[in-house]
């Protein structure tokens, strides 16, 4: 497969808008993989990486809220239905300071997975962090997000009571949110479920985490009309941590243990707690509106297209168009 | 008049005289189908239209100077399936007419200026990758720009798999542009016809202040064979259909297509652009 990178700056250079200017915004020392050339031969398979962020006893939002904040209170519900279990939030405090921290919520047995319904949030689950988004709005502290869900739920009673326009709503209002915001995709970053958290100043990765636009068992059932495929679709679909740095999606990766984040949750949230502290310190001296400018310029310039330089080209109508004057 | 094509871009017309109406069966007379603006005169079905179609219905005549037309899509992945992307991508151009699944542009409608954008179903399903998220921010960045309404006709599968996570955060891109519409006070409004679902129904399009979808146009987030499949249970009648969505309380209207341009032009007359505060203190 070619270099993303060489192809980015072919089309860059073909006169399109440059894809991106890098990670220049972000300053970073030790705690943060922002070049994949730093991995060697830590980098992984897609596949592997894919294993690794689904497997069961990988640390959970839970898990990594207990060990990198203190005092964290849980807050719960949307204030409108019910809470989901799906999605967990509420106050903590980072170096003594009060944060608000929000993430999907895996369960680390099938009996946990079946109430925390496998971090597969319903509509209110959205609404319930909408809720707690607001809240550190108006009481200007910063936001944390953690990502770790295979999705948003797909079911009837999800669909009922508007799973799309929750996760539109969630994505809207952390647009122009007006305090600092980090993300960090713990482990599996599903679609559009999954950037319903994930609209932020600075979104990093755990180094073995996945973040894709659809299921790589999916893309396999959709593209090659077999799941069996789906080895190949995680590779075609760059969804690992140093695919999407390569591609700009996320600022940085985060250091896992070697073995991988199951095998030391200690130390995974000690890394976490690392990599986030300096960023949130830098955002906080930044004023509201630089905030939202470059929020808005992060999100603005992902994306490859080709604009030729000079005259616009009208688009090409079909000959059977042109000959029967349409 | 206009002529129809003699071999149709629409799967549902397999003759270029007939068409068997697929909820009643009745054949229609192509021609009249077409005066009929494409809904079957028996039955009310609406059938898919292409952009242009679309455009044509809509804009005051004469109006619409497209934008952006030359925007094309890279392969930021070289990603190949059963066909690599760019020959996919070749052969949607062919069949649709269009360079990518979204034309935008400047109209009127109903006198009102605005900004327009229409998506494709033709072209890979509608599926929003780097350029329609590229032209549809740019068109609420016009809007914004020169306090127009924006105006957004979806009709797509959702993002597009062949340009992966790029595409996924083309949901927050047009989000932030859109948001800074509501914060402006330029109004948005967001037409859902058949199908919206996936990646778009959950960014854009769900978010109009004002949302209208034509009749029994399929509008879900994820599609009914995935719901289908993961719950194994049976599904309520008109599951995910616009009445459906309508009755749960996200969309404001259900508009047949005769009364569309219309309708659009009513919310767009109500609602004006807040003018610009110059802070004078008047
Ligand atoms: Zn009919």
């Amino acid at each position: 497969m070619r270099d993303p990178l060489a192809a980015l700056r072919e089309i860059a250079t073909l006169g399109g808008r440059s894809p991106s200017e890098g990670n220049g915004h972000l300053v970073a020392g030790d705690e943060l993989i922002t070049d994949t050339a730093a991995l060697g031969s830590a980098r992984i398979s897609a596949w592997e990486a894919v294993k690794l962020a689904r497997e069961l006893h990988r640390p959970h939002s839970i898990e990594i809220i207990e060990r990198v904040f203190t005092r964290f209170q849980e807050m719960h519900g949307d204030r409108l239905f019910r809470d989901d279990p799906a999605i967990v939030g509420g106050i903590a405090e980072l170096a003594g300071r009060p944060v608000v921290v929000v993430g999907q919520q895996k369960g680390a047995s099938t009996e946990e997975n079946i109430q925390r319904n496998f971090g597969m949030p319903h509509p209110e689950g959205y609404r319930k962090a909408i809720r707690l988004y607001r809240l550190a709005e108006r009481f200007q502290l910063p936001l944390v997000t953690l990502i770790d869900t295979p999705g948003a739920f797909p079911g009837p009673e999800a669909e009922e009571r508007g799973q799309a326009e929750a996760i539109a709503k969630s994505i809207e209002v952390m647009t122009g949110l007006r305090t600092p915001i980090v993300a960090v995709v713990l482990g599996e970053g599903g679609s559009g479920g999954a950037l319903a958290l994930g609209v932020a100043d600075v979104v990093l990765s755990l180094q073995n985490a996945i973040y894709s636009v659809i299921s790589p068992e999916g893309a396999a059932a959709i593209l090659w009309r077999t799941a069996g495929e789906a080895e190949r679709a995680a590779r075609s679909l760059r969804l690992a941590g140093p695919d999407l740095l390569e591609l700009r999606i996320v600022d940085g990766l985060i250091p896992e243990p070697p073995a991988g984040a199951h095998t030391d949750h200690d130390r995974t949230a000690a890394n976490i707690k690392a990599a986030i502290a300096p960023q949130l310190e830098r955002l906080a001296r930044k004023a509201t509106a630089e905030l939202l400018a470059e929020r808005y310029e992060r999100f603005r310039r992902i994306g490859v297209v080709v604009e030729p330089a000079g005259e616009p080209v009208a688009p090409r109508r079909p000959w059977w168009k042109k000959v029967l004057g349409r | 008049m206009r002529l129809r094509m003699p071999f149709a871009r629409r799967r549902e017309l397999p003759s270029h005289l007939w068409t068997q109406c697929p909820d009643c069966a009745e054949m229609l007379f192509n021609k009249q189908l077409v005066r009929n603006m494409n809904v079957c005169p028996k039955c009310e079905h609406h059938f898919k239209i292409g952009a242009r179609e679309r455009i044509e219905l809509l804009a005051d005549k004469g109006t619409f100077e497209e934008r952006d037309a030359d925007l094309t899509s890279g392969d930021p992945l070289s990603f190949v399936d059963s066909k690599p992307y760019r020959e996919r991508i070749e052969a949607a151009r062919i069949k649709s007419g269009a360079t990518d699944a979204v034309i935008t542009g400047t109209a009127a409608v109903g006198g009102v200026p605005v900004e327009l954008a229409v998506m494709d179903f033709d072209f890979i399903g509608g599926s929003m990758g780097s350029v329609v998220g590229e032209k549809i921010t740019r068109a609420a960045e016009r809007a914004l720009a020169r306090r127009a309404p924006l105006v957004v006709v979806s009709a797509s599968g959702g993002a597009r798999m062949q340009e992966g996570t790029l595409a996924l955060m083309q949901m927050a891109k047009i989000l932030s542009a859109v948001s800074r519409l509501g914060d402006a006070g330029i109004p948005y409004i967001s037409v859902l016809t058949d199908p919206t679902t996936g990646g778009v129904l959950a960014s854009f399009a769900s978010l109009g202040d004002v949302v209208l979808a034509e009749p029994k146009a399929y509008i879900g987030f994820s599609g009914a064979r995935v719901t289908d499949q993961t719950i194994g249970e049976r599904l309520p009648a008109g599951f995910q259909r616009a009445e459906f969505v309508l009755e749960h309380g996200f969309i404001d209207q259900v508009v047949p297509r005769a009364q569309l341009k219309e309708r659009i032009a009513f919310f767009l007359a109500a609602l004006r652009p807040k003018p610009v505060d110059l802070g004078w203190g008047l």
